[in-house]
């Protein structure tokens, strides 16, 4: 969803960055985004690339870190892995899984000079 | 904004948007301009010596204008709140010995990784945490209607505002990506209205809803409604400084509605059930499409209503009464321990 103004606001952290820091090129992105997070990898990439553009991050690379999805299951009262946010448990199959990780989406880090 | 939907950025409009600001410089120098809101407005002050900035200003018509100034940090924008669009760097001083060997040697990459590790929407939800503060402040109810456009939100709004007009202050915000058809639609009942056409853009974001405040200016102890654009997903994620997030579906849409776009049901708290009234007409399975709400988010409050009819309107118009007396409280409440904090000390300075 709306993967163009997150992309945005990535750029946006970027550039606040960068300046403070007086670089004069950014040269990688390290993005962390959960898998529950409804962003997609692929549609990120693409925006970022078009809202860099004319900025200075434009040519830098984008890299991902795909943080998976955990939840507590009520029912069994331990951490399981996720797949989709609102999912079922995967070991009893409750939907009463409150997710614990992998909903992030933050800039991590950035290479600059 | 999205790839899903096609839209864009950058053509943000809120109703009659031009606005002043005015820049007073060291050497006493004024001056004023008036400009169209959705420009760039940034500029770094770290590269420049001893306070010279030079900055510019894109224009929504096209145009452009730079300046060069030189300021030791006076640097006034009536925005009519304390926000502003400006990035103040740490110092005016040129720091070459920011790179890995903490020196600058020519030639040398000063390529190095600095960490950030900052949430991609944390820009929006400063605004939208300044947004709920100045609501909390005034003890004003804020609520974000959020609903797939057709589902009769603009309807329900009306109504609601009708019956609710003469017992409590209301303004409302309108965000479509074009018209100000709604906002029109509101002020016939005789409220406060503001438009703010996203253009391209897919939702409302809490830097909009800011601007709405300022302009909307509503009364302390009031409703404040905003209708946000007709989208079942984006809204989700973008926090306005709203109390609750109240979702609306209608018997003519499908009873999986939920299910297909879990955030938006698991961000609100409340689900109207709009168009009850065509039930009988229907094959719709209302407790199906509650049982699914209930499915990506336990704690929803629901309530069935149709607009039209004004069948089961008491319960929601309750719900909304009962959440302005609890800000009006809360409200109360901290004015009250203000004036017992001012008893205090004037109690203090007697026995001096």
């Amino acid at each position: 969803m709306h993967e163009m103004s997150l992309a945005e606001g990535v750029l946006q952290l970027v550039e606040d960055t960068a300046r403070r820091e007086s670089a004069s090129r950014v040269k990688l992105v390290v993005l962390e985004i959960g898998r529950l997070s409804s962003v997609e990898p692929e549609a990120i990439k693409f925006c970022f690339e078009a809202v860099t553009h004319g900025s200075i991050a434009q040519g830098a690379a984008l890299e991902i870190i795909a943080v998976p999805g955990a939840g507590w299951c009520m029912q069994c009262a331990e951490t399981v892995p996720m797949t989709e946010l609102y999912g079922a448990c995967p070991t009893c199959g409750s939907h009463q899984v409150q997710p614990t990780g992998g909903t992030e989406m933050r800039v991590k880090e950035i290479e600059i000079e | 904004m999205c790839t899903v939907c096609g839209c864009g950025v950058g053509e943000a409009k809120i109703e009659g948007g031009a606005h002043e600001h005015t820049h007073v410089h060291e050497d006493g120098t004024v001056h004023t301009h008036t400009h169209e809101h959705g420009h760039d407005h940034d500029h770094g002050h770290e590269d420049a010596p001893l306070g010279v900035h030079s900055h510019t200003h894109h224009h929504s018509d096209g145009s452009e204008h730079s300046h060069a100034h030189v300021h030791d940090g006076e640097h006034a924008h009536q925005h009519g709140e304390e926000h502003h669009h400006h990035e103040h760097g740490v110092a005016g001083d040129l720091d070459y010995g920011t790179g890995p060997a903490r020196a600058h040697v020519p030639g040398m990459s000063q390529a190095r990784m600095v960490q950030i590790e900052q949430d991609i929407l944390s820009k929006n939800n400063t605004y939208a945490a300044a947004n709920r503060a100045a609501f909390d402040d005034r003890g004003i109810f804020a609520l974000n209607l959020v609903s797939s456009p057709g589902s009769g939100k603009t309807t329900l709004l009306v109504k609601t505002i009708e019956l609710l007009k003469d017992k409590v202050a209301i303004s409302v915000v309108e965000g479509d990506q074009q018209t100000s058809n709604d906002a029109e639609r509101i002020r016939a009942t005789g409220v406060p209205a503001l438009q703010i056409n996203t253009g391209k853009g897919c939702h409302l974001d809490g830097h909009m809803v800011g601007h709405a405040m300022q302009r909307l200016q509503p009364a302390d102890e009031s409703l404040f409604l905003i209708e946000n654009v007709g989208n079942l997903v984006c809204p989700a994620a973008f926090d306005l400084g709203e109390h609750h997030k109240v979702a609306i579906l209608s018997v003519t849409e499908g009873e999986d509605k939920p299910l297909k776009y879990p955030d938006m049901f698991a961000a609100a708290d409340v689900m109207l059930l709009n168009k009850c009234d065509l039930l009988p007409y229907l094959e719709f399975d209302a407790d199906l499409a509650e049982a699914n709400a209930r499915r990506v988010n336990p704690h929803l409050t629901i309530f069935r209503v149709s607009a039209t009819s004004g069948d089961g309107l008491s319960a929601w118009l309750d719900w909304i009464q009962s959440g302005l007396e609890a800000q009006r409280a809360k409200r109360s409440e901290s004015v009250d321990a203000l004036k017992r904090r001012v008893a205090e000390l004037e109690r203090q300075l007697a026995a001096k």
